[in-house]
């Protein structure tokens, strides 16, 4: 019975969203604020008050008589003091610690992991060129110069001109490529999320699919 | 107003429905076109099938239900595959609008051929994001001491022998966001944990050069991903179903940007 009161209203605010397609109404905006709330609600529910003051703070002081946690709790809060103007420096505190904390750990692995790593798989073809089948090897020749291409058109401490303009050029061109292409999964993304739904409402709510 | 003029300035409400008719219709009256798998996604497959029985993977549901119709198809197809497999699964997830889900997809999947506990368990979700991924590095236990139900890990038999990534043979994460980029980056990179990623179709994209720098060993992109991934394991599931009206609907929509760009290049030459 509860299942089928959920999927009658999941299918009611399918149908409320969908309206807006004819032209915005009340049943729309009704569907749209109630999303942002229970979404919101739920958000700050579960990880504010679950996650954070319940697990972090709550059961170690409770069952554990960890009081340290209050250390990072205090400097948590605050963040707060941006909204008192009088103490609004003390929120460097928190940024520093975070930033600090975030950077030590991140940087390193994202140089690693985005940029060496991504440029060594970028060459690495031409190491063994002369293994290479014919198509690997056009295909690492036409990534490569898209790679360079891309980059120096966005440099722009030089002008684009001469050479530099036209390798620009040549970026550009690859870069719309890679915008079609992204444009194209993309359809194919929203497509599959309208598929979802009607077969949802077809399936699960009016039972004329199996 | 001739017939170009016509065309350009059409309601988009009959567009709409006309969309909606390339979708409802090939659901209605399915077609069964074929479904041929792709590198990427065969890559994952047969990671999975080569691994032996009593294995342990770990499946990260990052999504929440807005990405339920892409996801929700991979995951069960993944999870099926695993379980058939005897593979232990262990799931959990980043999303904090994820959790009743993944405890929802590995219930659904593992209907019939595996038990909570002995075949797989659930973490459901803890708040830290990175450190999460690097928490695991170290001691799974620690981030989740206990498992989504309340249960302490060190009392769920699926869980022995397993404390950190060096037990788990693979890592596939489920995402709707960027979460595949921090667990190549926090678990790839710093612990060499074997990664395989399941996205959305929008973020597929971005995800092809981790794949072709060997920085991840397969792609699952989008309901199509999912559909080549039900075909691997001989399963018609939701992503299968899909597939003829997202080539319809394709065809259509490509149908409908030659004709926008005829009629605009048309007018453009006339007004000259």
């Amino acid at each position: 019975m509860g299942t089928t009161i959920g999927t009658f209203i999941a299918a009611g605010l399918t149908l409320c969203v969908y309206s807006f397609l004819y032209k915005d109404n009340p049943f729309y905006k009704f569907a749209e604020h109630l999303f942002v709330g229970v979404a919101a609600g739920y958000t700050i529910a579960i990880v504010a008050w679950h996650q954070t003051i319940v697990r972090l703070i709550w059961h170690p002081i409770k069952a554990d008589g960890n009081f340290t946690v209050l250390i990072p709790t205090a400097i948590g809060l605050l963040m707060f003091s941006r909204f008192i103007p009088r103490y609004r420096w003390l929120i460097r505190w928190p940024l520093a610690f975070t930033i600090g904390v975030w950077a030590g750990a991140s940087i390193p692995r994202i140089m690693q992991s985005f940029i060496f790593e991504q440029a060594e798989a970028t060459l690495q073809p031409f190491t063994a060129v002369g293994n290479l089948q014919l198509f690997t090897t056009i295909n690492s020749v036409i990534i490569a110069i898209g790679v360079l291409c891309t980059l120096i058109y966005f440099f722009f401490s030089v002008e684009h001109r001469g050479p530099i303009g036209v390798t620009s050029r040549i970026g550009t061109f690859f870069l719309m490529v890679s915008f079609g292409a992204a444009f194209g999964y993309t359809v194919m993304a929203r497509i599959s999320l309208l598929i979802g739904r009607i077969y949802f409402l077809l399936r699960d709510w009016l039972h004329i699919v199996q | 107003m001739n017939i170009l003029e016509k065309l350009a300035s059409i309601d988009r409400r009959y567009i709409f429905v006309l969309i909606a008719l390339t979708v409802v219709i090939p659901l209605l009256f399915p077609i069964g076109m074929p479904i041929t798998e792709t590198d990427e996604v065969r890559a994952i497959y047969d990671y999975i099938e080569g691994l032996p029985p009593g294995s342990a993977i770990l499946v990260a549901l990052d999504y929440d239900p807005a990405a339920l119709a892409e996801l929700y198809p991979m995951t069960l197809a993944v999870l099926h595959h695993a379980y058939s497999r005897k593979i232990k699964v262990i799931g959990m997830t980043l999303w904090p609008g994820g959790a009743a889900l993944g405890n929802l997809a590995m219930r659904e999947a593992a209907e019939g051929i595996a038990q909570a506990g002995e075949d797989y368990v659930y973490l459901g979700f803890v708040t830290g994001y990175s450190a999460v991924i690097m928490g695991m590095g170290e001691d799974i236990s620690a981030v989740f001491p206990t498992d989504y139900s309340g249960k302490p890990l060190s009392e769920i038999p699926v869980m022995k022998g397993i404390k950190n990534y060096k037990d788990i043979a693979l890592v596939i994460d489920l995402a709707a966001g960027s979460s595949p980029e921090s667990w190549v980056v926090y678990a790839g990179t710093k612990y060499n944990q074997t990664i395989a990623v399941g996205c959305t179709a929008v973020s597929a994209v971005g995800y092809y050069p981790f794949l072709n720098s060997g920085q991840i060993i397969g792609l699952i992109g989008g309901m199509k991903g999912a559909a080549e991934y039900e075909k691997l394991i001989e399963t018609r599931g939701a992503a299968t179903a899909g597939m003829d009206s997202q080539s319809i609907s394709h065809v259509f929509i490509i149908v409908l940007i030659i004709v926008a760009n005829i009629s605009y290049f048309a007018m453009r030459r006339r007004e000259k």
